[in-house]
């Protein structure tokens, strides 16, 4: 015996996002809607998914270039000042012999934001033409954008302990530069993007097929 | 209002994935045992043994090591006889003098501030439980838990200030401070507790018939 695979819209169902609770909206009501049991707002998908996570992805698209090209901190010692952008920072890590740190530090700093943008732009474009081509994938790619996205926060860190320990007056300061603004723009901002996203809508057009019956299992 | 027919009346243990939308049972889980969707994999529910009083140990532990990781300077420099020694909330405040204000809030949001509020969120919402009060007033600060969750960034803090450190290795005599340790602490014991939460203990009282199986609209 085959039963198709039904989701919560199909049934008629909101689930809440909070509490897991599933609920039946009384006939016409579909604003201000409220979880029976935690209170929380209930809605079918995220509202204006699509449109939100495709904002914050331009305003994040904008910052990547100052982010990149302007510097993030200034070092002045005695043998003179010196301008460093991210990637200069992940040079002199490199020259420097600290090989696995330079590779962590290019990786989180300039691959993450980079990749996770891309990736977003691929998965916000395949659910507005309703693909319903390598689904399983998609999912995957979403959580991992959402798993590795904090990472990138790693340079603010680095620029902040850098600039509060070396402060050595005439022997040694270093400053923030106005990159590390706009690269700490991006990451909220790309982190926005991916909590915007509904990985649901990526299932969406696969409603109404029929599929082999799906219990949950368990491990 | 619509009165709701009694065929609305959901099962218990009907969910709803919550990347996917497919509506699955969930299945009696033992002790240890997870909960995946059946289709997409995500996470469904977890039964971690001794939920309650784990999670209560290890959030008061995390608190404890919390207050010694902001008090205790992290840790210090050593240039030519010169010391400075910062802790994280004097780090910050030099970013702010120094007019990076928006990353300097940024670092005191994802390293200060969020890490604690979400601590003493689960305090709140876990001691009455404990108690034996469940009250649905506890419901808002579950939800505050929740969306804090991705912005409390205490482990990318920590790398981060290892990776300052190994930049500084050849300027000066770096000297690890007790909050250092500490933080390396705290994030062990935010990951364990983080394990051991069954958030479906928040949501046993069960619902009046008049709320099951339909939604309540506000206003
Ligand atoms: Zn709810
Ligand atoms: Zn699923």
């Amino acid at each position: 015996m085959s039963r198709r695979a039904l989701t919560a819209r199909e049934a008629g169902l909101l689930s809440c996002h909070v509490c897991g609770q599933l609920a039946r909206p009384p006939e016409g009501a579909v604003h201000s809607l409220r979880c029976p049991r935690c209170r929380a707002p209930m809605h079918l998908r995220k509202p204006a998914s699509v449109s939100t996570t495709w904002a914050l992805l331009i305003a994040s698209i904008v910052m990547f270039l100052p982010a990149n090209l302007l510097p993030v901190m200034t070092t002045t010692s005695l043998l003179g000042s010196q301008q460093d952008t991210i990637m200069s920072g992940v040079v002199f890590l490199w020259q420097s012999g600290s090989w696995p740190l330079a590779a962590v530090v290019f990786f989180a700093s300039v691959m993450v934001p980079l990749l996770k943008i891309i990736a977003l732009v691929y998965l916000t474009l395949s659910v507005q033409r309703r693909s319903t081509q390598n689904l399983l994938q998609r999912t995957r790619l979403y959580r991992l954008v959402e798993f590795v996205g904090r990472w990138s926060m790693l340079d603010i860190y680095v620029i902040t302990m850098l600039v509060a320990l070396v402060s050595f007056r005439g022997l040694a300061t270093i400053e923030a530069g106005p990159g590390a603004i706009a690269f700490g723009a991006v990451v909220v901002l790309t982190m926005f993007a991916a909590m915007s996203f509904d990985p649901r809508l990526i299932w969406d057009p696969l409603a109404g097929r029929s599929t082999d019956p799906h219990p949950a299992h368990h491990d | 209002m619509p009165a709701p027919a009694a065929h609305l009346k959901l099962p218990a243990d009907l969910v709803a994935c919550h990347e996917c939308d497919l509506l699955q049972t969930e299945p009696a889980l033992l002790p240890g045992q997870t909960a995946r969707c059946a289709r997409c994999d995500a996470f469904i529910a977890r039964n971690p043994p001794d939920s309650l009083d784990r999670t209560l140990a290890l959030t008061l532990t995390a608190l404890v090591l919390y207050v010694i990781a902001n008090a205790w300077p992290l840790v210090g420099l050593d240039m030519q006889g010169r010391v400075v020694a910062v802790t994280l909330f004097e780090a910050v405040q030099v970013l702010w003098r120094d007019g990076m204000m928006p990353v300097a809030a940024l670092v005191f949001g994802t390293a200060i501030l969020f890490p604690l509020l979400e601590l003493v969120m689960i305090l709140l919402v876990l001691v009455p439980l404990r108690l034996g009060r469940v009250t649905p007033r506890m419901a808002p600060f579950f939800r505050l838990v929740r969306s804090l969750k991705p912005w409390g960034m205490v482990e990318v803090f920590l790398l981060g200030m290892l990776v300052s450190l190994v930049k500084l290795s050849h300027l000066a005599t770096v000297i690890l401070g007790t909050a250092f340790w500490a933080t390396a602490a705290l994030i062990l014991a935010l990951t364990f507790a983080g394990r051991a939460f069954d958030t479906r203990l928040l949501w046993q009282t069960p619902l009046s018939d008049e709320a099951a199986g339909v939604l309540v609209t506000s206003r």
